[in-house]
């Protein structure tokens, strides 16, 4: 909290001010704020599919536990990791802005890029090998396992994809922000730059990794 | 964004640029708010039209006019549109656009381009809706049950549900703008404790907006993946839950009618303490109870399931809940009473629609706690005394709260004065137009007239066709109120700044607003409604 204070303190007045706005801080607490609200949203929205989650497995543990031993915990773990460490660079990334530190900032977005561009690959191979494995919800679907009733299991793959997909939009989108924050800072490298939008990121950016902290337990690692 | 203008014409927001792309491409809230009331009172119409057809079938026992095909499209479309595109985002979206930054004294809204973009998806969504129509129409009712929508239907489901879906969003962004917005963007001296009622109804509005819009998206996203993909989370057929799509809709959709009603509860405040000049009695009361009511309104979702299976106890427990959601609407009307009580009133026009909204409100509201027994919901469940209750809450209300602003602020919003005998008339013939139209209802449905039918047995008739007549009437006052209304931003009386000696800020700036609102950033020294009394105790 405090280098931010400092931040909006070394801030001259260049800065781009919006015409709603009083003065540069009321707009930085105002994109605060808007930031926290959006990510209340954002909690709801996954909220719902969490709490079919908790439906569906207390109705059916054994199945959901059967049907958890078809996903991949390896692939799983590394993209674990992957999305811990994106969250560290997201971080410095920020930091580097606030120090107003261009060239610093942009290598640690590009290395966040690129660890999440590594997990949605992961998450490709993962999907691809459902696919081919007919576990894909839909008139496809086939469980292979004849002890387990083939629509209840299916209720775990819909779960799945439906939660897991959700997420991977939500890094795509992450990346796409990334692009436009490296685009921009580049273009203003010579100017002292608003650090607020990285900061903003970096905050989407940790609820996103914290979305996928829960969904890798609930979904990988039942039983354990 | 523009120069104080010179001493001729002053400039304000309508007469700054004229041309199209100036309203398509403005950031300022208040264009904003006129651009959504465009579109509204478009949405109105329509679900309006459908309405009146509705009640052309059901003059008559047999399905003679429709197929019971045509009627189902009929009621569902009915609904979707004046629940999604009208009573949602009427005031808030409006008025609340309009009004908010202007009563807590700041520029505009802290997102303008996000508010300009919210009302681009809100339209999108709706014409989507109209697509939806033409393409074959929806047959679910509005509340999209499955596994009829997701498995059944064959009709358009998917492209309604998306509508709704992407309407969703203007909702939750117009929420979050708010919430920054009244948080973030209040001019010195406004403290919370000096918010105009009508702010502090939209604060709660927006935290309904912002908590249960997302919820109901994944959920008509869910029910659309179904359709497209055959997935079943909502399938028995496939293993899933049709109950828990409708503990998933109602936890947004009940929360959702206080959406519709706590902004009009918030246009009466200003109302009723305008009209009788007078502060209002218990101002933190009013305040809280509508921040009160969005917390309880999450909690009762459940008394929309007593008949669907879901275990005795959750039902006592919703039950209950639910006869505590009623306290805080109860706390605001009795607050109400209480300032007209002793307070110098004046009948103009706005304060006849407020008064209405009082009755009509209060006999929606009891009626709630007859469904929220348990005992009496079972006959009651889906008959025609449910369809009576919420239309007395949300036409009666919510719409009376609409035009009862639409009046109070028209003088500020288009710098004309409307014919104050033309408003009173409005506000009577809808009042009684409204009343026959929906008393007839609750007694047909506690006679057992069940819901969403075409058909009914003859003994019905009667009072079906006072309940049609009714709807003439109404319809005959909402022609009347469109009509001057339109006539008079031409050819209306220039209004002053003040017509109704009202407090609060919005009535101290320029009549129309000038582009950036204030010439300089106001600074707040009184309480809200400081209004003097006991002063000139003649007049
Ligand atoms: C404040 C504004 C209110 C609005 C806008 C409103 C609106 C509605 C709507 C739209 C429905 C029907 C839903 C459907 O099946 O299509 C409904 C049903 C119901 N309302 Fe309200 N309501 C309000 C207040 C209340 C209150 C205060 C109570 C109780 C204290 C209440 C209790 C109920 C119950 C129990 C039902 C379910 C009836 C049934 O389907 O059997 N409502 N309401
Ligand atoms: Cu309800």
């Amino acid at each position: 909290m405090t280098t931010h204070q400092e931040a909006i303190e070394h801030h001259p007045d260049e800065l781009e001010l919006g015409h709603q706005f009083e003065d540069i801080e009321q707009q930085t607490e105002a994109y605060t704020v808007g930031m926290w609200v959006f990510l209340v949203t954002e909690i709801m929205f996954f909220g719902g599919l969490f709490a079919a989650y908790i439906v569906y497995r207390a109705l059916y543990p054994e199945i959901w536990y059967a049907a958890h031993e078809k996903l991949d915990k390896v692939l799983g773990g590394v993209n674990t990791a992957v999305l811990l460490t994106s969250s560290f660079t997201m971080a410095l990334a920020v930091r580097s802005a606030m120090l107003n530190r261009w060239k610093a900032q942009v290598s640690y977005l590009l290395a966040t890029m690129a660890f999440a561009i590594t997990f949605l690959v992961i998450k490709y191979f993962e999907y691809k090998e459902k696919f081919e494995h007919h576990l894909f919800p839909g008139p496809n679907f086939n469980f292979g396992d004849p002890g387990v009733p083939n629509d209840k299991a299916q209720m775990f793959f819909n779960l799945y994809f439906a939660m897991t997909g959700l997420h991977g939009a939500h890094v795509l989108i992450g990346v796409i922000v990334m692009i436009a924050l490296v685009i921009r800072t580049i273009n203003m490298r010579n100017q002292r730059q608003d650090f607020i939008p990285v900061e903003l990121a970096g905050l989407y950016w940790h609820f996103v990794d914290i979305v996928w902290i829960f969904l890798f337990p609930l979904l990988y690692l039942i039983g354990r | 964004m523009t120069e104080p203008g010179g001493k001729t014409v002053q400039k304000n927001y309508l007469n700054a640029d004229y041309s199209i792309k100036s309203w398509l491409f403005t950031l300022d809230h208040k264009r904003i708010g006129i651009l959504y009331l465009l579109t509204i009172c478009v949405f109105f119409a329509i679900g309006g039209t459908m309405a009146a057809l509705i009640r052309l079938e059901l003059l008559t026992p047999k399905s003679d006019f429709f197929t019971s095909d045509t009627y189902n499209k009929l009621f569902t479309l009915h609904g979707v549109i004046l629940i999604f595109f009208f009573l949602i985002p009427s005031i808030p979206a409006f008025l609340g656009n309009f009004l908010i930054p202007l009563m807590i004294g700041a520029r505009d809204v802290a997102f303008p381009r996000l508010n300009l973009f919210s009302w681009y998806i809100f339209t999108l969504g709706g014409l989507i809706a109209f697509g939806a129509l033409v393409v074959g129409g929806v047959d679910t009712g509005w509340t999209f049950y499955t596994p009829y929508s997701s498995s059944f239907a064959q009709t358009a489901v998917t492209a309604t549900v998306a509508a709704a879906f992407i309407a969703g969003f203007s909702s939750i962004f117009t929420g979050l703008n708010f919430i920054v917005t009244i948080h973030k963007m209040r001019a010195p001296g406004m403290t919370w404790y000096r918010l105009p009622l009508f702010v502090w109804a939209h604060y709660a509005t927006s935290v309904i907006m912002v908590l249960g819009t997302p919820v109901v998206a994944i959920t008509l996203f869910l029910v659309g993946l179904e359709r497209v993909l055959g997935i079943g989370i909502f399938d028995p057929a496939k293993g899933g839950d049709p109950i828990l799509f409708q503990h998933l809709f109602w936890f947004y959709s009940h929360p959702a009618v206080y959406i519709m009603i706590l902004p009009a509860m918030g246009v009466i405040s200003e109302l009723i303490t305008c009209f009788s000049h007078r502060k209002i009695f218990g101002y933190e009361f009013v305040a809280y109870s509508s921040i009160a009511i969005a917390i309880i309104g999450f909690l009762v979702w459940g008394h929309h399931l007593f008949t669907s299976g879901q275990s005795r106890f959750a039902s006592i427990v919703f039950s209950f809940l639910t006869f505590l959601v009623a306290i805080p609407s109860a706390v605001k009307i009795f607050n109400w009473t209480a300032t007209l009580y002793k307070g110098r009133v004046r009948f103009e026009s706005p304060m006849l629609f407020a008064l209405g909204f009082i009755g009509l409100f209060t006999i929606g509201g009891l009626t709630g706690l007859y469904l929220a027994s348990l005992g009496m919901d079972i006959p009651l469940q889906d008959t025609y005394f449910v369809v009576a209750h919420f239309h007395y809450i949300m036409v009666g209300g919510a719409i009376m709260g609409f035009l009862g602003g639409l009046h109070f602020w028209w003088p500020k919003i288009t710098g004309r004065m409307y014919p104050e005998a033309f408003g009173k008339l409005s506000a009577l013939v809808v009042f009684i137009g409204f009343n026959l139209t929906f008393l007839p209802q609750f007694i047909l449905g506690y006679l057992g007239m069940p819901r969403r039918y075409a058909s009914y047995p003859e003994e019905w008739q009667v009072l079906h066709v006072l309940s049609s007549a009714g709807a003439s009437i109404l319809t005959v006052g909402y022609l009347i109120t469109a009509t001057y209304l339109i006539w008079s931003v031409f050819c209306g009386e220039k209004a002053p700044a003040n017509p109704w000696g009202a407090k609060g800020l919005e009535w101290q700036t320029a009549t129309p607003p000038i582009p950036d609102n204030f010439e300089h950033r106001p600074i707040v020294r009184e309480e809200a409604y400081a209004y003097e009394e006991n002063v000139k105790g003649a007049a």
